[in-house]
């Protein structure tokens, strides 16, 4: 592990936990951050040398509060001098020692970093940019390119949000049962939208975009080693990793959009499928069901059709109809209409969505699905206008050019049209 | 005499391999299950997906309990194994030095004597 490439695997998986527990020393997160990253400079010119600690989290927390304790020192000659333990040379202590110390509040310490970022005071788009820094370690520069913004713009809300973390005078100490369930499902919805940032990117973007559903993955493993009995949380990384499976066969060699009933399923990827699979096997046990585990289940249902005609329509649109009492939206519906179509015809899930206009009136999607039932219908000039509507309202060009391809079908006089005609959604991408 | 090398690391660090470092690895691996293929000293192998994806029977005294788990406590959890054919002790700990040095960074091997082997059905 002397490679520098392994050694910032190393680093990178030991981040969160390194930075937690700094974080604990230090209850600051500018300190904590500057800490970790001097570790990781002596960690870069130590290892390769000396080889690699056993425990290199237990290694880099030990350095890292050093320099971190000399930095404060340096910049107060006043303040008093810290426990001699804690500032002797300890680079090469014995890595059981950090981890006596530390190995009990791993837990707690992870726990904390995510609930800061994930404060509720914090905007979305705040908590995404500020996990994505601090716990995932991108860099700004990174972070800005996935989020299509200029690095200072990212700099300046990353900023933004540790002031106002700052300001909300963040309680140290682990929350109450209560008050962690529900930062528990600020920090899943958080990392479902680090995920989502990626998964809807276009072809084009897909370069730097797609790194966002790795980091999204990374960071539902790691809540799922705090959380091992939670289904919700099993529920989420199963869902992650079902949709990330396909990322292979989601655009063809032109970027363009490849709807799944037409993905080459063999660049699915079996690795991920199997596990996503085994763990919402292990969700449903729990008979506590939610709407994550209730979209990995409609995921593993798609990912066990070795053939599109072979999927179970009849249990997805049933867990459809689960989430929609769940968590009632136009968008749950929207999507439900695609397995209604296979279920019931175009004419039925054309009326299940009708209702839905005035709501998603500015949704490309919605446009996407009607035009497309439609088209089914042979109901060619409404189909036309519903797909150009898609069009205007389209947020990247390969959603534009997908609805395109329809446009051309409908222009051409052909009665197979009808037969191949499918509703553009974007669940089934 | 069959030994089972037992493969313990920190399945974080597993997981947190890019797609090209774990290709990597499981190149370097290759080369060397397939020499003790070629020597007609390598049985089976698997690689366990992470204790996350793991449930539990536990026997009990009425109906057994099924858990999620196991829950690793330890730093390294196990993660695969491989059964191979060696004379002597020397022999076995010779195929994980290769097995480690093929797959650099932390964890272990433990080296245990299989007391009986039934090979079974090759599962597809």
């Amino acid at each position: 592990m002397t490679d520098p490439a392994w050694i910032n695997t190393a680093l990178s998986s030991a981040r969160p936990q390194a930075v937690a527990a700094l974080l604990r020393y230090f209850r600051n997160l500018d300190t904590a951050e500057e800490a970790f990253q001097e570790a990781c400079l002596r960690a870069l010119r130590s290892w390769p040398e000396k080889g690699p600690p056993r425990d290199p989290a237990a290694w880099l927390i030990f350095v890292g509060r050093n320099s971190g304790i000399d930095a404060a020192r340096r910049q107060s000659k006043q303040a008093p001098l810290p426990a001699e333990e804690l500032v002797s040379d300890l680079e090469d202590a014995e890595a059981n020692i950090a981890e006596r110390l530390d190995g009990q509040h791993y837990r707690d310490d992870i726990l904390r970093l995510l609930f800061i970022c994930c404060h509720p005071d914090l905007p979305a788009t705040q908590q995404v940019a500020l996990a994505l820094r601090i716990v995932s370690g991108l860099s700004v520069k990174q972070i800005a390119r996935a989020f299509l913004v200029g690095e200072s713009a990212m700099e300046q809300r990353i900023t933004r949000a540790k002031a106002r973390i700052a300001n909300a005078d963040v309680p140290f100490e682990a929350p109450g049962p209560v008050e962690r369930s529900e930062r528990v499902a600020a920090v899943l919805a958080m990392v479902y939208l680090v995920f989502n940032e990626g998964y809807s990117a276009g072809a084009t973007e897909i370069a730097n975009r797609a790194p966002l559903c790795e980091e999204a993955i990374r960071l539902a493993r790691l809540l799922l080693r705090l959380f091992q009995t939670e289904p919700e949380v099993m529920g989420l990384t199963a869902l992650l990793l079902l949709q990330h499976a396909r990322a292979a066969a989601r655009f063809d060699a032109n970027g363009e959009l490849v709807l799944m009933d037409d993905q080459d399923r063999s660049l699915w990827n079996k690795a991920l499928i199997d596990e996503g699979l085994a763990l919402i096997d292990k969700a449903m046990r729990h008979r506590r069901s939610g709407p994550y585990q209730i979209q990995a289940a409609i995921a593993a249902l798609h990912a066990r059709a070795a053939r599109p005609e072979d999927t179970d329509w009849a249990e997805i649109d049933l867990l459809y109809s689960v989430l929609e009492s769940m968590t009632p939206s136009p968008v749950v519906t929207l999507n439900r209409a695609v397995a209604f179509a296979k279920l019931r015809g175009p004419e039925a899930a054309l009326k299940l969505i009708e209702p839905l206009a005035p709501k998603l009136s500015g949704y490309f999607h919605f446009f996407g699905v009607r035009g497309g039932l439609l088209m089914q219908l042979g109901r060619s000039d409404e189909a036309r206008e519903a797909f150009d509507r898609a069009i205007a309202l389209a947020n990247t060009a390969a959603e534009a050019a997908h609805i395109r391809m329809h446009l051309d079908r409908l222009s051409a006089p052909s009665p197979v049209v009808k037969a191949n005609a499918k509703a553009p959604s974007r669940q089934l991408q | 005499m069959l030994y089972a090398i037992l493969c313990y690391n920190n399945e974080d660090v597993v997981c947190a391999w890019s797609k090209e470092q774990d290709d990597e690895v499981m190149a370097r691996l290759q080369v060397v299950t397939g020499k003790l293929r070629d020597q007609g000293r390598l049985g089976p192998v698997a690689r366990l997906m992470p204790t996350t994806a793991a449930t539990t029977l536990r026997k009990a005294k009425d109906e057994p309990l099924v858990i999620d788990g196991p829950f690793a406590e330890t730093k390294e959890q196990f993660l695969g194994f491989y059964v191979v054919e060696c004379e002597t002790l020397d022999d076995a700990v010779d195929v994980a030095r290769d097995l480690a040095e093929a797959n650099p960074g932390g964890g272990s091997y433990e080296l245990r004597p299989i007391g009986a082997f039934f090979p079974g059905k090759e599962a597809a």
